[in-house]
């Protein structure tokens, strides 16, 4: 979905857990993700705590979307 | 024994013209006609070519279904053992004809069928997991090897009911797995491969990977503070209830649902049909999953100008390749004609 979407050309970013993976299926950008059941969060943390986990990684994603490539980039 | 083979031409190889003559419609002939001379002599006792069908490769493309009952009727009349046809080499439409009369041969008549194609050519893709199909070159000048091949690969299977392995038969792939027996156990099997790969020597998967292509990353965002942004995920958050009844697994479908005015994807509105992780904490709080909370605080601070109205969302859970493309391709064109100018998509 990434690659048919970007095919477009609209940059995407591609939060993810298994990393590897989506560099094997060509994902472009890359923000790594905290865990497969919970990407953008930890049930571990509070609730506030939980919100600048996601928080930072969504900046990140930004950020990777304002970032000129030309491979595959891991942020 | 020899074994009777009827033989599927296109109007070129036939020598009843080319582009010109592409729009002639089926017609069988007695014996053999072009490129079954070379068969004959492959075969020798073996087998015998006891008819030849012929079709102009523009009258198949244009009339598919009709084409192939009158081609398949033709064929049957011969009583044959097995059918081949072509090779096609990297001739599209004719692969296309070679690739659907042998599957339909094989379904309709119950006997096996052997083409051979240049893997390049689409009519590979199309039907290399239901037909045989030799590897042969791009040209007609790969004949002297693509016969030989394909009559030996027909002569195994009649004789023995099976192909061999893609190496052993000279085949293209079919993505089927066959049980077999090994001297070593799998986990002996794959440290010997390691161990290979760590020295740099040559050595071969026993489960390769799809090839997957690459697409060029696109150009950044140069003023995102007027960018639209978009929110997909493979994650499997859907409204409670799951009203499109995406799959938890092997999904068919993606859903598309509203999300302006939405806040927060709470809990009570909220949860996956994720069949491939635990969904007690993408349940509990599906932001964590769909991040649109902290999304809409991010467009409220200027961040970014606007949150799409609507997100993107399925079950990537042993989803085919061919699936998860062409939803990619639907939700691109539609992102591309609502103007939006980046994509999250989040996977768990």
């Amino acid at each position: 979905m990434v690659k048919e979407i970007e095919r477009t050309g609209i940059p995407v970013v591609h939060i993810c857990t298994i990393v590897p993976i989506s560099q094997t299926v060509g994902a472009n950008r890359i923000v790594p993700a905290v865990a497969i059941p919970y990407p953008l969060g930890d049930p571990a943390k509070t609730p506030a705590e939980e919100k600048e986990i996601r928080r930072a990684i969504l900046e990140k994603s930004l950020k990777a979307l304002e970032t000129p490539i030309t491979e595959q980039t891991v942020f | 024994m020899s074994y009777k083979i009827v033989h599927y031409i296109n109007q070129f190889f036939a020598g009843i013209g080319g582009e010109e003559k592409a729009d002639v419609a089926p017609e069988s002939r007695p014996g053999v006609v072009g490129p079954g001379m070379a068969f004959k002599a492959a075969f020798g006792q073996n087998a015998e070519i006891v008819g030849t069908v012929i079709c102009g490769d523009g009258y198949f493309a244009e009339n598919m279904e009709e084409a192939t009952a009158q081609i398949l009727k033709m064929i049957s009349v011969f009583g044959a053992d097995a059918v081949i046809a072509g090779p096609a080499f990297n001739a599209g439409r004719y692969g296309t004809a070679c690739g659907t009369v042998a599957e339909a041969v094989q379904r309709e008549l119950g006997i096996p069928a052997v083409t051979g194609m240049y893997a390049e050519n689409p009519g590979v893709d199309m039907y290399r997991k239901s037909v045989y199909i030799v590897s042969t070159e791009d040209s007609a000048r790969g004949i002297k090897t693509a016969v030989p091949a394909m009559a030996k690969l027909t002569l195994d299977i009649l004789k023995n009911g099976t192909a061999g392995s893609p190496e052993e038969g000279g085949y293209i792939e079919r993505g089927l797995r066959v049980n077999c027996f090994n001297d070593k156990i799998g986990a002996q099997r794959a440290v010997d491969m390691l161990i290979k790969k760590l020295k740099g020597e040559p050595f071969k998967t026993e489960y390769p990977m799809p090839d997957f292509d690459r697409v060029a990353p696109a150009q950044p965002i140069t003023d995102m503070k007027n960018a639209t942004i978009a929110v997909v995920t493979s994650g499997g958050i859907v409204p409670k209830g799951n009203p499109d009844r995406i799959e938890a697994s092997s999904a068919t479908k993606y859903g598309t649902y509203s999300i302006a005015g939405v806040q927060s994807a709470e809990e009570v509105a909220y949860a996956t049909a994720h069949g491939g992780y635990d969904p007690t904490y993408a349940n509990h709080d599906p932001n964590r999953v769909l991040p649109i909370d902290e999304l809409r605080e991010m467009e409220r601070a200027g961040e970014f100008k606007k949150l799409y109205d609507y997100f993107f969302t399925t079950v990537g859970n042993g989803t085919p390749v061919a699936a998860a493309k062409k939803f990619g391709t639907e939700i691109g064109a539609r992102l591309k004609k609502d103007g939006v100018d980046a994509v999250i998509l989040t996977s768990t």
